[in-house]
């Protein structure tokens, strides 16, 4: 079962490897932004196999950490991908 | 050769690569994503080095503040004035050669290590349970080292009145200039209503956990800070300026607690920073709260920057 | 017991692991960015979520299973709406923008 699970992670991980070189190779800036989506699934995915794995469960935490900060990464990147200032302005006093 | 070394090659050569493409993007936001990503990844390295506390700390901080931090800067270069041309040779040469030089000295320390590699850890195992705490880390920052966490807690703050002092003098007390959005984005809003409790209750959850199980009170501060973030860039909550109140109380209670706590320590437990014994424990879960809203209020405005306005009055 | 168990867990995180695959794939293959978005999103969602069903009955406890299943429903709310925010800068900029 061990074995097996960590098999699964390291699949996974290829599987995640594989969408982070293709996501990050093509031009286009909203290609990156699903960077953090791919992460916050396929990282979540992966320590929780890892938890199992080595029956580690604080592990379980750092998986839900990644899967907090992956979605507040996403807000930034899609906030700041740039040609977007029309939509976004400095902080009014009155917000 | 074991699945698990499988696993952790794979991890390494990951890795690299998108140290690789960080270094090789051609744009500023590109190579952010990728060093939002290398951060991520670096906390499952952490995982399978068996140190969980400071994988919680790199997804917190390397996957999440950095992000934000970096692609504020990435936003105001570009609305910078600066000369484009980039640095002279010999200054890039120069930061090579002190990177490779650095990179030689960590790798020696690692593949060379001495014949008896100094450690105290058997030390904290042995006296760890006097205290009544579980987890080592725990033991390390508020127990045996706890002068060096006081310490940091305040830098934290004196990095913070560092960015406030970039502000020019007219605007100082005024109102950060995050960036938010000018009309509600119906989706962010959903999402800055739905994830803030979560993460509320993830945060008191991880302070409290730390002290038996990894956690502790500066990931717990991070996500509050990164709640905080996302609530007031989805325009649901104004940036306050810095001038107010609540926000100094809130940013110098934790520092102030550790320190009282520590005073008592010379009339209680006859140090400073000991702890009466028996009581160990709830001081430390007493000053790790404290700390985790400091810590949560301190990190939201250092990504906030610096003020850029006046409060209207 | 034990071995139904492990037959499920096995079963369960393979099909997981194979829907990652889809999903990568559909990353690979498909022609612009809202189409590489569904695949990424819905499948590998999907693929989390079966390899989280695999792993309940390892969980010791009824507290760390609940805790799985709590977080793949986190993966799974943020994840929508994050999909949502992403497609609206697609939106925004043109498929290739």
């Amino acid at each position: 079962m061990t074995s097996f699970l960590f098999g699964a992670a390291g699949f996974v991980l290829a599987m995640a490897a594989l969408g982070l070189v293709v996501i990050l190779r093509r031009p286009a800036e909203v290609d990156h932004m699903m960077a953090a989506q791919l992460l916050g699934t396929a990282g979540v995915a992966i320590l929780l196999l890892l938890a199992a794995a080595t029956e580690t469960p604080p592990i379980v935490d750092v998986a839900l950490l990644l899967a907090l900060f992956a979605a507040f990464a996403a807000v930034a990147f899609v906030r700041s991908a740039p040609d977007r200032e029309s939509e976004v302005s400095k902080a009014t006093s009155d917000g | 050769m074991t699945i698990s070394s499988v696993f952790n090659i794979g991890l390494v050569v990951l890795i690299l690569g998108i140290g690789a493409s960080t270094i090789a993007a051609r744009e500023a936001f590109a190579a952010v994503i990728a060093f939002v990503v290398y951060g991520l990844l670096l906390a499952i390295a952490w995982v399978r080095l068996s140190a969980v506390d400071v994988a919680l700390t790199e997804a917190a901080i390397g996957g999440g503040m950095t992000g934000m931090l970096m692609l504020g800067a990435v936003a105001r270069l570009r609305f910078a004035k600066g000369n484009d041309s980039p640095a002279s040779l010999p200054a890039r040469l120069a930061a090579g050669v002190l990177c490779a030089v650095i990179a030689a000295g960590l790798a020696t320390a690692i593949l060379v290590p001495p014949e008896v590699i100094p450690t105290l850890a058997p030390a904290v195992m042995d006296n760890l349970a006097q205290s009544g705490l579980g987890n080592p880390v725990a033991g390390v920052l508020f127990v045996y080292r706890a002068l060096d966490t006081l310490l940091e807690k305040v830098v934290l703050l004196l990095a913070l009145l560092g960015v406030w002092s970039l502000a020019p003098d007219s605007v100082w007390g005024g109102i950060p200039g995050l960036r938010v959005y000018a009309q509600p984005d119906r989706t962010l809003t959903f999402l800055a209503q739905l994830l803030p409790p979560v993460g509320i209750v993830v945060a008191i959850y991880m302070c409290w956990v730390g002290a038996k199980e990894p956690g502790g009170a500066f990931q717990g501060g991070t996500i509050l800070a990164a709640m905080w973030l996302l609530v007031m860039i989805a325009g649901l909550q104004s940036v306050p300026s810095i001038s107010q109140p609540w926000l100094r109380l809130l940013l110098v209670i934790g520092p102030m607690i550790f320190l009282a706590i520590g005073l008592a320590g010379f009339v209680l437990a006859s140090a400073f920073l000991a702890y009466p014994s028996g009581y160990a424990k709830a001081l430390i879960v007493a000053i790790e709260f404290a700390l985790t809203l400091s810590i949560g209020v301190a990190l939201g405005m250092l990504a906030a920057g610096p003020p850029e306005r006046v409060q209207q009055p | 017991m034990n071995l139904a168990f492990d037959i499920f867990t096995v079963s369960a995180v393979s099909a997981g692991a194979l829907f990652f695959l889809a999903g990568t794939v559909g990353l690979l293959r498909f022609p612009d960015s809202l189409t590489r978005l569904h695949a990424l999103t819905k499948v590998d969602n999907l693929g989390l979520g079966l390899v989280v069903l695999g792993l309940l009955p390892q969980a010791n406890g009824l507290f760390s299973a609940l805790k799985l299943v709590s977080i793949w429903l986190l993966v799974q709310l943020s994840g929508a709406i994050i999909t949502q925010l992403i497609a609206g800068a697609v939106r925004l900029r043109g498929p290739h923008g």
